[in-house]
């Protein structure tokens, strides 16, 4: 029962860690989907003198994927009631060309500006609006809640290794009766310890298991992938293969190395 | 002939102002029979602890299977101990383990393989009348049995010496006369040296032996 009761203290943290981890990179994931929502939406305004094609647009950035003309006909029309025709005709000769230009990702405020000057630099381009002002505080938004995410998930690392740690200082107490005695029929270091190596990778793997298990009802009940869903993002929030042995890995890692560290540095009163 | 244990000026002591045992110089030959003996608290347990490096010499020199004791490696301290058998007072066996598996450690610890092990544990448990007991736990048999064991374990890995702490203690009269006739048996058959600690020596023991006796520090032996 004492041993059960050690078993799933292990575990727990264990589980703990991964799941951190995994709401991380699930947070990653959303986020990125969002910042592509936004791409799609996000468009540059272009006042030039002259009509340019999109190939010319796109040859004055990389990051230029697509570019449309606005029509004007619409503000014309508008004024149809309060100007002459042949004021409105000379208005339509001398209007500039206007252009909403979409971009292949969702640009850092930097990478606006960068924009702005570069379109800038082409003399027939009076004006590029970048809207950077409302963009700004929707990415510094999703860049705050990303850190908060990672520094949350480090915190909560960082405290369960530590738990992790005392719980393996507790086993290596458990079983130092039996360490002592193999080591007085000249047992190895990594011989003597095993029996710890053995009980953390198995405690990693049914950590691993519970996440996956934890994941699956998530995907299955669907109530995050909804919510989601409704505000226009369609993201995978655990990979089965991939995360399931991304999650493996750090289990084995964290359990291992900490054995490795209470072997190899024991307690003074061991 | 050869010298299984040579000690010079050997001093040994658990704090630093209290000496244990003093500047002694003493050997024992390769193959003999060695009881050491004394009064409680005489420093013969410390004695024997230091030939399989529990305790390391304090002062002078100490060798055993012509390993030098004085800060030894950890590995050539494996590597000693992989080559002795130890019978301790307590029996020392681990508890988790069935009776086999005791057995068996010496044999894991050197890397036999399952097939040789499992068949000189058999063999083993023969010897110490415990074959039916093979697969109980330590704590199901009574003290007695586990010295048997733990003398079983001793001689699992034919070891060059065998070092035994009070062996019978605490024992029957038929469980002492196995543990006796075992480590006969080792010293006279496979002529391994045997160094026992106890207070009394055995009457019935038909083999010539050494005697070395304890007294404040000092090792005398008897003729």
């Amino acid at each position: 029962m004492k041993s059960l009761k050690n078993h799933i203290s292990l575990i727990i943290a264990l589980f703990t860690v991964l799941a951190s981890v995994q709401i991380y990179v699930a947070v990653d994931r959303t986020i990125a989907a969002y910042e592509t929502r936004l791409k799609d939406d996000y468009s540059v305004i272009v006042v030039a003198n002259k009509a340019f094609t999109t190939e010319e647009l796109k040859s004055m950035s990389s990051m230029i994927e697509r570019s449309e003309p606005i029509s004007t006909t619409q503000v014309l029309d508008r004024l149809k009631g309060e100007m002459s025709q042949k004021n409105l005709d000379l208005l339509r000769l001398t209007l500039p060309k206007f252009y909403r230009i979409y971009l292949n990702r969702y640009p850092s405020p930097k990478e606006i500006n960068n924009l702005q000057r570069l379109l800038q630099r082409n003399p027939t381009i009076e004006r590029v609006e970048g809207f950077a002002q409302t963009h700004d505080t929707i990415y510094k938004l999703m860049l705050l809640f990303k850190n908060v995410v990672q520094v949350f998930s480090l915190a909560i690392a960082a405290v369960t290794s530590l738990l992790i740690l005392k719980e393996m200082r507790l086993w290596q107490f458990q079983h130092a009766e039996r360490m002592s005695i193999m080591a007085l029929f000249g047992a190895p270091v990594w011989l003597r310890s095993a029996v710890l190596f053995r009980l953390a990778i198995v405690d990693a793997i049914i950590a691993t298991f519970i996440l996956c298990l934890a994941f699956f009802l998530i995907d299955y009940y669907g109530f995050l992938i909804t919510q989601l869903k409704a505000i226009g993002i369609s993201v995978q929030l655990f990979n089965f293969v991939d995360d399931a042995l991304r999650s493996l890995g750090i289990a084995l890692g964290i359990s291992v190395a900490l054995t490795f560290m209470i072997v190899i540095f024991p307690n003074e009163e061991d | 002939m050869d010298k299984v244990i040579i000690a010079q000026n050997l001093s040994l002591s658990y704090k630093e102002f209290e000496t244990i045992i003093s500047k002694a110089s003493f050997s024992i030959d390769t193959g003999s029979f060695v009881f050491i003996t004394g009064a409680s608290g005489s420093g013969k347990s410390t004695l024997l602890k230091s030939f399989y490096g529990a305790i390391e010499p304090k002062q002078g020199q100490l060798s055993v299977g012509g390993v030098n004791m004085n800060r030894i490696s950890t590995s050539k301290l494996n590597f000693l101990r992989r080559h002795i058998g130890i019978v301790f007072q307590d029996y020392k066996l681990i508890k988790e383990w069935t009776i086999e598996k005791n057995v068996m450690l010496p044999l894991i610890i050197s890397g036999y393989t399952s097939d040789v092990s499992g068949s000189q544990v058999q063999k083993l448990l023969g010897h110490v009348k415990l074959i039916h007991q093979a697969g109980k736990y330590p704590l199901e048999l009574s003290g007695g049995e586990q010295q048997r064991v733990a003398m079983a374990r001793a001689l699992a890995h034919n070891p060059i010496l065998i070092l035994a702490d009070e062996p019978t203690g605490n024992l029957d009269e038929y469980s002492s006369s196995v543990i006796w006739s075992l480590l006969e048996g080792a010293n006279t058959q496979l002529k391994t040296t045997v160094v026992v600690v106890t207070h009394h020596i055995p009457e019935q023991l038909n083999i010539p032996y050494k005697h070395y006796h304890i007294d404040a520090g000092n090792i005398n032996e008897i003729a």
